[in-house]
């Protein structure tokens, strides 16, 4: 009887489909309609019709050859890029964009992590930012119109709601505009976690004072991470100067503490925080050189 | 003999369309695996890492992988159905379309028309005709089959059908869009959902394209080419049904840690360990196949492809399943140890096994004997070395670049930067493009090897008529 089955192609064949649907019906068909695969965060938005040319961009260009968008829940990756991926995230992702290698970071919680002009400067030349980048240019976006009439038929099969407005104005828009905007709200839906490490923050005062040579360990640590947004020597560029008198939009000097867990914690208006990847005596050491170049300065 | 000439001539021309985009497919690989360490190279819009990566993948997996099966299938099918082809112009046919979609897929993908679907980035014009490559090659595949003029259905005939039938159910679900115009479309899974099916093909493409057609290969191929009868019929009939049982339940293994439901990614993992039993069924039964006579591997220049290429299945998938665990997972996901594992499936496994079937069909085509068992032995040294340079490489470096993302200091902060991390690749990947560049010499000898042989028979042919 069973040797029958292979001389009889159209049975074996029914046989087979057979076999292949059961572990297909298992674990991706039934699925399919539990609720458990259509989870969505109470506050997550539909996309814009910029934010959704982005990422129409994003999947042309095929950023997710190179960048993964979740966050495993391991504790040095919740360190590195934030708060683990939701499965309540992803819901308007048709498809998702999780992706498989990390020739270059992790995107899930890049929305609001540097201002607008890092973005636009770093597409521009990654390599000015990270001399050992080799994530390749895309200033040629800019260049690149949005078409309107495109958007909005992309905005209806994805069923998002739009105004005449929203579609209007993409006219002036261009790719790279699409982008940036499309990068700013990634993982945006999950409230940004403050950085485990900002507990132990500030004594009051630098704890390297006193020490010469500090400031000199500071500016290596200056050059690595942070001259790309405020420039050589701390005179400002897409951040703000730290060598003049005003301190976060305000004339009048806060204190090294203050200054620590800035550099630390981060700042809602696109400074990213630092705690995780530079411990307490690299931070001071920057707190050192600030103060250095601010005396210079007087 | 005389009806199989038509035949013969469509397979033929499977195999050097095959090769063909193989060779357009491994100058992309070149040229991304040195974009890795020169990003100057990147020219946009066009020639950027993100686009030509899916003109590599797509290229070997469809324009290599795909063409050498559906002509590879063809002579098997007629060989064990002792017929020719039920419908030789619908095969005829079926050739110059094929010809015609991979070109066509080619410059989508650089147009970086995508549906950022791995393994399924073709957008849906494209998608719609190759539904129609596969209805025409399971037509003649069953129609022939169905016709047979041999009663029982050899082995290789299993995989073939289940080949036909898996591919068929995978490739569409997973393409199911709405259109938004010519060059786009929407999947209608979206988020979370939308990788579970993503990977349930992507799993499975691996398993139905770079695994069952091969195995079809290797089970026919071997006997043909030493003469010795598959050591246990038994053992292939239990390794083909649980590997086709066991494949479909695995694909959540690349999500692992993922936002998917942790009981998807638990089973899955389950059943990728048990995977290697019925894969190992088939190293079994190739191993001992040739244990009966191993002098083969000294006296038939073609035993040694088989064996080796096999040998890698076997490394593959015990490296598979050892991969799906958590802890390794952990470790290894997202870094340059997958790319070190596939290319040991891809090179070591699917293209020395084609290579290896196709040096034994040309000769059988035209009645002749391969031009230089010589040059086929440098290629397969060539070869084999440059993929063991190129794995072994990407495994350090996933190795490395996985513990260096997850170091930390005395006061628990990380002690590398992404940048820290990356700037280590580079003599690695650098090694990577050397071990690139071996291979791909390795492939010309075959090229040239084959190119030859074919004149050969050519002038052969006609001194007879
Ligand atoms: C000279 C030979 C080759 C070179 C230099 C090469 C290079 C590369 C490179 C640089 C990548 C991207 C890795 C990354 O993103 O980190 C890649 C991916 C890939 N290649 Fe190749 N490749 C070669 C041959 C092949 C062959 C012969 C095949 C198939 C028959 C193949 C199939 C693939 C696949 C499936 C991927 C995707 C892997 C993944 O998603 O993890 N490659 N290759
Ligand atoms: C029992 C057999 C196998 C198992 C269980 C297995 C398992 C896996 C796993 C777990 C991954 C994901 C790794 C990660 O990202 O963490 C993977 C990736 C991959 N494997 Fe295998 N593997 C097997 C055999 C093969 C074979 C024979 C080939 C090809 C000839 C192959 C080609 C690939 C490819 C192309 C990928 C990359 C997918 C991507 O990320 O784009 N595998 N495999």
């Amino acid at each position: 009887m069973a040797g029958e089955l292979y001389r009889k192609p159209i049975m074996f064949a029914i046989v087979a489909t057979v076999v292949i649907l059961v572990g297909t019906i298992v674990t991706m068909f039934y699925p399919m309609f539990t609720e458990g695969m259509h989870p969505k965060l109470d506050n997550l938005k539909p996309y814009t019709a910029l934010q959704l040319a982005g990422k129409d961009i994003y999947m042309r260009e095929g950023c997710n050859n190179c960048h993964t968008q979740t966050v495993r829940p391991l504790k040095t990756e919740v360190m590195r890029y934030g708060e683990y991926s939701k499965a309540g995230e992803f819901a308007y992702d048709r498809p998702f964009l999780w992706g498989s290698k990390r020739t270059g970071p992790d995107l899930a919680r890049i929305g609001g992590k540097y201002p607008d002009a890092w973005h636009y400067q770093h597409f521009e030349n990654p390599q000015a930012f990270f001399a050992q980048s080799n994530m390749p240019k895309y200033g040629w976006l800019k260049d690149r119109k949005l078409d309107p009439a495109v958007s909005e038929s992309h905005m209806k099969v994805n069923g998002f709601p739009y105004t005449a407005e929203d579609i209007g104005g993409l006219a002036a828009k261009s790719e790279l505009d699409a982008l940036v905007a499309y990068m700013q709200v990634i993982g945006t839906a999950v409230a940004k976690k403050v950085a485990p490490a900002a507990a132990a923050a500030a004594e009051e005062r630098n704890p390297l004072e006193g020490d010469e040579r500090a400031h000199e360990r500071g500016e290596v640590v200056y050059k690595q991470y942070c001259d790309a947004c405020h420039g050589d020597d701390g005179k400002g560029g897409i951040g703000p100067s730290l060598t003049d008198t005003t301190w976060l939009n305000k004339e009048g000097d806060i204190g090294d503490g203050r200054i620590y867990e800035i550099i630390a914690n981060g700042t809602p208006n696109g400074m990213p925080p630092y705690a995780n990847q530079l411990d307490k005596d690299k931070i001071w050491s920057l707190v050192s050189y600030i103060r250095h170049e601010q005396h210079k300065n007087k | 003999m005389h009806d199989y000439q038509y035949d013969h001539q469509t397979v033929k021309g499977f195999i050097v369309s095959s090769i063909f985009w193989g060779v357009v497919g491994i100058v992309v690989g070149l040229w991304i695996s040195i974009q890795m360490w020169k990003p100057e190279l990147n020219i946009p819009p066009y020639f950027t890492f993100g686009r030509m990566r899916v003109v590599h993948t797509n290229g070997l997996a469809i324009g290599l992988g795909i063409g050498a099966i559906f002509g590879i299938s063809y002579y098997i099918v007629m060989r064990l159905a002792r017929r020719p082809l039920l419908f030789p112009k619908l095969a005829r046919f079926h050739l110059y379309l094929f010809n015609a979609a991979v070109a066509l897929a080619a410059l989508s993908l650089f147009a970086g028309m995508n549906q950022t679907l791995e393994y399924a980035e073709l957008e849906w014009p494209l998608d719609i005709g190759v539904v129609i490559l596969w209805v025409m090659f399971a037509v003649n595949v069953f129609g022939t089959i169905i016709k047979r003029k041999e009663e029982q259905m050899y082995i290789s005939l299993w995989y073939i059908i289940a080949t036909v039938i898996a591919v068929a159910i995978l490739y569409i679900v997973n393409n199911l869009a709405v259109p938004a115009g010519m060059t786009k479309s929407y999947p209608v899974f979206a988020g979370v959902n939308s990788a579970n099916v993503q990977w349930w093909y992507g799993h499975n493409a691996v398993g139905f394209i770079f695994t069952t057609p091969i195995l079809a290969m290797f089970y026919y191929f071997l006997p043909k080419s030493t003469g010795l009868p598959i050591y246990s019929h038994r053992l292939s009939i239990v390794a083909f049904w649980s590997l086709v049982f066991a494949y479909l339940w695995t694909g959540a293994h690349h999500l692992v840690y993922t936002p998917l439901p942790d009981w998807i990614q638990t089973l899955a993992i389950v059943f990728t360990l048990f995977l290697i039993a019925p894969s190992w069924g088939s190293v079994v039964n190739g191993y001992y196949t040739v244990g009966s006579d191993w002098s083969k591997m000294q006296t038939n220049y073609l035993t040694k492809f088989f064996i080796m290429g096999i040998t890698f299945y076997g490394l593959q998938t015990v490296q598979g399943p050892t991969q799906a665990i958590r802890v390794v997972s952990q470790l290894i996901h997202y870094t340059d140890w997958v790319p070190g594992h596939v290319h040991m499936g891809t090179m070591g496994w699917v293209t020395m096994t084609t290579a290896a079937s196709i040096y034994h069909i040309i000769p059988k085509i035209y009645n002749t004997e391969i031009y230089s068992i010589k040059v086929a032995n440098t290629h397969f040294w060539l070869v084999l070395i440059g993929q063991l340079m190129f794995s072994i490489t990407m495994w350090i470096t996933g190795i490395q670049q996985g513990a260096l993302w997850k170091a930390t200091n005395a006061d628990g902060s990380l002690k590398y930067t992404f940048m820290e991390g990356l700037a280590k690749n580079y003599p690695f990947w650098q090694l990577r493009t050397v071990a690139g560049v071996i291979f791909t010499v390795g492939m010309l000898f075959f090229i040239y090897n084959i190119y030859m042989t074919i004149r050969k028979g050519r002038a052969l042919a006609a001194s007879q008529a």
